[in-house]
C-alpha cells in the first residue's frame, strides 16, 4: 500500500494552486491522503487525478481526520486530511481536538470559499481557523498563490517538531484555481519566531544522575513522550542497568513490553495498586515525556508524589511546573536526555525498595477472571496469545479500553492506539482504518464498544471498499458501561441513559456490509472465533456477548488519591 | 499580583486573535492590554497587564512563548521600566470652577486639547497611579467622559 516517498507529480507549467499544494505535499513525502470533496476543494480533487499520492474516502469527516491521526500514531509520520469547506471543516473538529490533545502531528487541510466572499457568510463558508484556534498547534489562512509552498513546508516542520501537534490550512478557492509560476528550487523554512528544544541541559541531567544514584526508592514514570521520540530502547538500557521500576500511562502503554519484570503496570485512575502505590511511596519520581495528567494524579496534583523529589523531563517547557513542582526540571528531547542519562547512571541500592513493591504486586494482582465465563479479560488474553507480538490494537473510549490497556500485551511503541486526552468515542475504526494503512502487512484488531462503534459504524463500507483486514474484537454489553460504571459505584445504581435498547443485530449489519460476522456467547468459542477471524482474509466483527455487570477495577474513585484505590 | 509583560509578535492580521484565545482557553486575566507596531514593520509589540502569582505568571511565558507568532515574552515586573499611559479625558466646567480646573491640569502637567462651552478635554501622560489621581481630584467638578489606554513600557536598562 505504501508507495515510495519520491513520487512526483506531473509538471505542467504554470500551475494551479491545488497542483502547487499536492506538490509541495508530495515533497514532504505525503504519500496518503485522507479526504472528503466538496465544492470548495473541486479543483484539489481534480489535481489529484493526475496526482500519485493515494487518496482514501471514508464516509464521513470525522474519520477521514481520526485515521491521519491514526497513521501517524502508528507510522511517526504526519497524517494529512482534506475536507471542503463549511460543514466538511466542522465535521473535522473532534479529530482535530483528539490529536491535539494527544500531541499528534497532523497536517489538516481544508477549503475556504474565495477570497472575496470572505467574512460575507456565503455558501459553506465558516471560520474554521478561528474555531480550531485553541486545538491547533497552529493554523493558515492562505489567501494568496504565493503562501502556498512556503505555508505547507512550515506546516508539516511545525506539526513534526518539538512536542507534535495539528496544524491546519486553510485555503480559498481562489488560490487553488490560480495558475502561476512556482519556484522550481524547494523552499527553506524560515520562522525565527518558532523554537523547540532537542539536547537537555547537561547539568541537569547530572543532576538527575546524582539524585538517582543517591535514592533508596525511585520510579520512572514513562508517557507519551517515550513513544514521540522513539526513546523505548534507551527507556529499557537505562531501566534494566539501573533496576529501576517502571510505571507507564495510557499513552505510555508500549514504551517497556508488557511482562517485563520492571513493568508494574498502568498508573492512575485505572492503574494497576502496584503501579499506584510505588509512584505514591517513592522517594525519586523520573517522569519522562508526561504531562501529569488527571487522569493519573486525580487532579490533585499537591498530594501526588508528596514523598519524592521530581525529575520532569519534557520537550514542553509549559509542561514543567504546570501540575507539579520538579526539583530537577529537564527541558528536551526524551531519547536524548535518556542516553545522556545513561551515559551517566549509577545504579542505586533498590533491593529492599523492590521486596517492597513485588509484596505490593503478590497482594494485589489484576484480577483474574479465570475462563470459565466470558470475560473482557479473558479475551484480550486470547487475543494476545493467537495475535502475536507485531499486531496493532486499536480501542475506541470506555471501559473496553481499559481493559485492554490492562490485559492486552503490547510490546512495543506504535502498537496501542488509544485517544487518552479527548477520550473520543467514534475513535476506534477510524483510528484502525489508519492503522491498516500505516502498516499495511499487520495485523490489525480494533477493541470497541457496542456505543462507541455506532459512533462510526457506517466505516464498515469502507474497510470492505479498501479490503482492510481489520478483525473487530466487539465487546458487547448492550450499555455504554463505563459510565454505567459511575452510575453503579457513585451514584447509589441510580442509572440514567446508559441502557443502548433497540441495538441492531451486529451480525446482520456485518452482514449487509459485506463483513464476516461472528458471535460468541461462552468461552469455549473464543480461541476458535479470534483464530478464525486472524485467519479470514477479509475484514470480520466477532460480537462478543458479554455481561453489562462487567466492571474496570482497580479504580480510583473521583476526588480521591491514588493509593484509595477500590477492587483491589 | 500585576505583571507587565512585553510581548514580541509577528505583525499579522489573526496575531492578537492568537494572543487573546490563549489567555481565554487558559484562564488568564487581562487587566491592560495596548498593541503597536515597533522600530521594525514586522514586529508588533504587545503591552500585557496580567494578574496572577509566579506560578501562572511563568505559565503565561511558557505558554506565550509556544505560539509560533510570539517572538519573545519579557516580564517587565520586576525590571527597571518606565511605563506609561495616555488618558483622554472630557469634564464640566462652570464659570466659577474653570480656573481651578486649570489649575489642577496643570498641577498634574496635563493640557488642555479642546475647548468648548461648557466642557474642556484634557490630556495627560503618567502612569497608572498619577492617572488615578487626577481622575479622583477632577471627578466632583464632572467627569463626562474618559478614555484611558492601556499601559505601555520599556526597559530603562541600556542594552
Ligand atoms: C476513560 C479513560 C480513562 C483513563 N484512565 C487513565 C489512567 O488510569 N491512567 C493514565 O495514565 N491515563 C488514563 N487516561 C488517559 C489520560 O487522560 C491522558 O491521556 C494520559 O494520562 C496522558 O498521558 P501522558 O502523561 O503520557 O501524556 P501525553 O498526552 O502522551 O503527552 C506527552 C507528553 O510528552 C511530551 N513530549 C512530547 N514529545 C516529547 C519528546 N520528544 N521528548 C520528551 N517529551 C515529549 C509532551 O510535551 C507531553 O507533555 C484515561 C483516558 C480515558 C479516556
Ligand atoms: C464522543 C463521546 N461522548 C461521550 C463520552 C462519554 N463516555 C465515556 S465512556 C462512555 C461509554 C462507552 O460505551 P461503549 O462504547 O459501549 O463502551 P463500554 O464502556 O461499554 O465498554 C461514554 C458515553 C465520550 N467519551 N465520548
Amino acid at each position: 500500500m505504501e508507495e515510495s516517498a519520491n513520487i512526483k507529480c506531473e509538471n505542467i507549467e504554470p500551475k494551479t494552486g491545488a497542483r502547487v499544494l499536492l506538490d509541495a505535499l508530495v515533497e514532504e513525502g505525503v504519500n496518503i491522503i485522507f479526504g472528503y470533496p466538496g465544492g470548495a476543494v473541486l479543483p484539489i480533487y481534480d489535481a489529484l487525478i493526475d496526482c500519485p499520492i493515494r487518496h482514501v474516502l471514508p464516509r464521513h469527516e470525522q474519520t477521514a481526520v481520526h485515521a491521519a491521526d491514526a497513521y501517524a500514531r502508528v507510522s511517526g509520520k504526519p497524517g494529512v486530511c482534506l475536507a471542503t469547506s463549511g460543514p466538511g471543516a466542522t465535521n473535522l473538529v473532534t479529530g482535530i481536538a483528539t490529536a491535539y490533545m494527544d500531541s499528534i502531528p497532523m497536517v489538516i487541510v481544508t477549503g475556504q470559499v474565495p477570497t472575496n466572499l470572505l467574512g460575507t457568510d456565503s455558501f459553506q463558508e465558516v471560520d474554521i481557523t478561528g474555531i480550531t484556534l485553541p486545538i491547533t498547534k497552529h493554523s493558515y489562512l492562505v489567501k494568496d498563490f504565493k503562501d502556498i509552498q512556503r505555508t505547507v513546508k512550515e506546516a508539516f516542520h511545525i506539526a513534526a517538531t518539538g512536542r507534535p501537534g495539528p496544524v491546519l490550512i486553510d485555503i480559498t478557492k481562489d488560490v487553488l484555481l490560480t495558475a502561476g509560476e512556482v519556484k522550481a528550487q524547494p523552499v527553506k523554512v524560515d520562522l525565527k519566531s518558532y523554537k523547540y528544544f532537542s539536547k537537555g541541559n547537561s547539568g541537569q541531567i547530572e543532576e538527575a544522575a546524582k539524585a538517582l544514584a543517591e535514592c533508596q526508592k525511585a520510579v520512572v514514570y514513562a508517557g507519551g513522550g517515550i513513544i514521540t521520540s522513539g526513546a523505548q530502547v534507551v527507556l529499557r538500557e537505562l531501566v534494566e542497568r539501573a533496576n529501576l521500576p517502571v510505571v507507564t500511562t495510557l499513552m505510555g502503554i508500549g514504551s517497556m513490553p508488557y511482562g517485563h519484570p520492571n513493568l508494574l503496570g498502568m498508573v492512575g485512575m485505572h492503574g494497576t495498586v502496584a503501579a499506584n502505590y510505588t509512584v505514591d511511596d517513592c522517594d525519586l519520581l523520573i517522569a519522562v515525556g508526561v504531562r501529569f495528567d488527571d487522569r493519573v494524579t486525580s487532579g490533585l496534583g499537591h498530594r501526588f508524589a508528596t514523598k519524592a523529589k521530581i525529575i520532569h523531563i519534557d520537550i514542553d517547557p509549559a509542561e514543567i511546573g504546570k501540575v507539579v513542582r520538579a526539583n530537577i526540571p529537564i527541558v528536551g528531547d526524551a531519547l536524548l536526555v535518556l542516553k545522556e542519562l545513561l551515559n551517566k547512571v549509577k545504579p542505586p541500592e533498590l533491593s529492599k525498595w523492590w521486596e517492597q513493591i513485588h509484596e505490593w504486586q503478590k497482594q494485589n494482582p489484576l484480577l483474574d477472571q479465570g475462563r470459565d465465563r466470558l470475560t473482557p479479560q479473558m479475551i484480550l488474553e486470547v487475543m494476545g496469545e493467537l495475535g502475536g507480538k507485531d499486531a496493532v490494537v486499536a480501542t475506541d473510549v470506555g471501559q473496553h479500553q481499559m481493559w485492554a490497556a490492562q490485559y492486552y500485551p503490547t510490546s512495543t511503541i506504535r502498537q496501542f492506539i488509544t485517544s487518552g486526552g479527548l477520550g473520543t468515542m467514534g475513535f476506534g475504526l477510524p483510528a484502525a482504518i489508519g492503522a491498516q494503512f500505516a502498516a499495511p502487512d499487520k495485523l490489525v484488531f480494533l477493541v470497541s464498544g457496542d456505543g462507541s462503534l455506532q459512533m462510526s459504524i457506517q466505516e464498515l463500507a469502507t474497510l470492505v471498499q479498501y479490503k482492510l483486514p481489520i478483525k473487530i474484537i466487539l465487546m458487547d454489553n448492550g450499555v455504554l458501561g463505563l459510565v454505567r460504571q459511575l452510575q453503579r459505584l457513585f451514584c447509589e445504581e441510580r442509572y440514567s441513559q446508559i441502557q443502548l435498547n433497540n441495538n441492531p443485530d451486529f451480525i446482520k449489519i456485518a452482514d449487509a456490509y459485506g463483513i464476516l460476522g461472528i458471535r460468541v456467547t461462552s468461552p469455549e468459542e473464543v480461541s476458535d472465533a479470534i483464530q478464525k477471524a486472524i485467519d479470514y482474509q477479509g475484514p470480520v466483527l466477532i460480537d462478543f456477548i458479554i455481561s453489562p455487570d462487567e466492571i474496570v477495577l482497580p479504580m480510583v474513585p473521583p476526588g480521591k488519591v491514588i493509593t484509595e484505590m477500590v477492587g483491589r | 499580583m500585576l505583571h507587565t509583560l512585553a510581548v514580541l509578535v509577528d505583525n499579522n492580521p489573526g496575531v492578537l486573535t492568537r494572543v487573546a484565545g490563549l489567555f481565554a482557553r487558559r484562564a488568564y486575566n487581562i487587566s491592560s492590554l495596548s498593541v503597536c507596531q515597533t522600530e521594525n514593520p514586522a514586529i508588533s509589540r504587545m503591552t500585557i497587564v496580567v494578574e496572577g502569582d509566579d506560578q501562572v505568571i511563568e505559565q503565561v511565558t511558557k505558554q506565550l512563548n509556544k505560539l509560533v507568532v510570539v517572538h519573545k515574552v519579557s516580564d517587565l515586573t520586576r525590571e527597571a521600566v518606565v511605563d506609561r499611559e495616555l488618558a483622554l479625558i472630557r469634564i464640566k466646567v462652570k464659570s466659577e470652577t474653570r480656573l481651578e480646573v486649570l489649575q489642577t491640569v496643570d498641577i498634574f502637567r496635563g493640557r488642555v486639547v479642546d475647548m468648548g462651552k461648557s466642557n474642556f478635554t484634557i490630556e495627560l501622560t503618567g502612569d497608572e497611579e498619577k492617572i488615578d489621581a487626577f481622575v479622583r481630584t477632577i471627578r466632583p467638578y464632572g467627569l463626562l467622559e474618559l478614555v484611558r489606554t492601556g499601559k505601555i513600557a520599556i526597559s530603562r536598562l541600556d542594552t
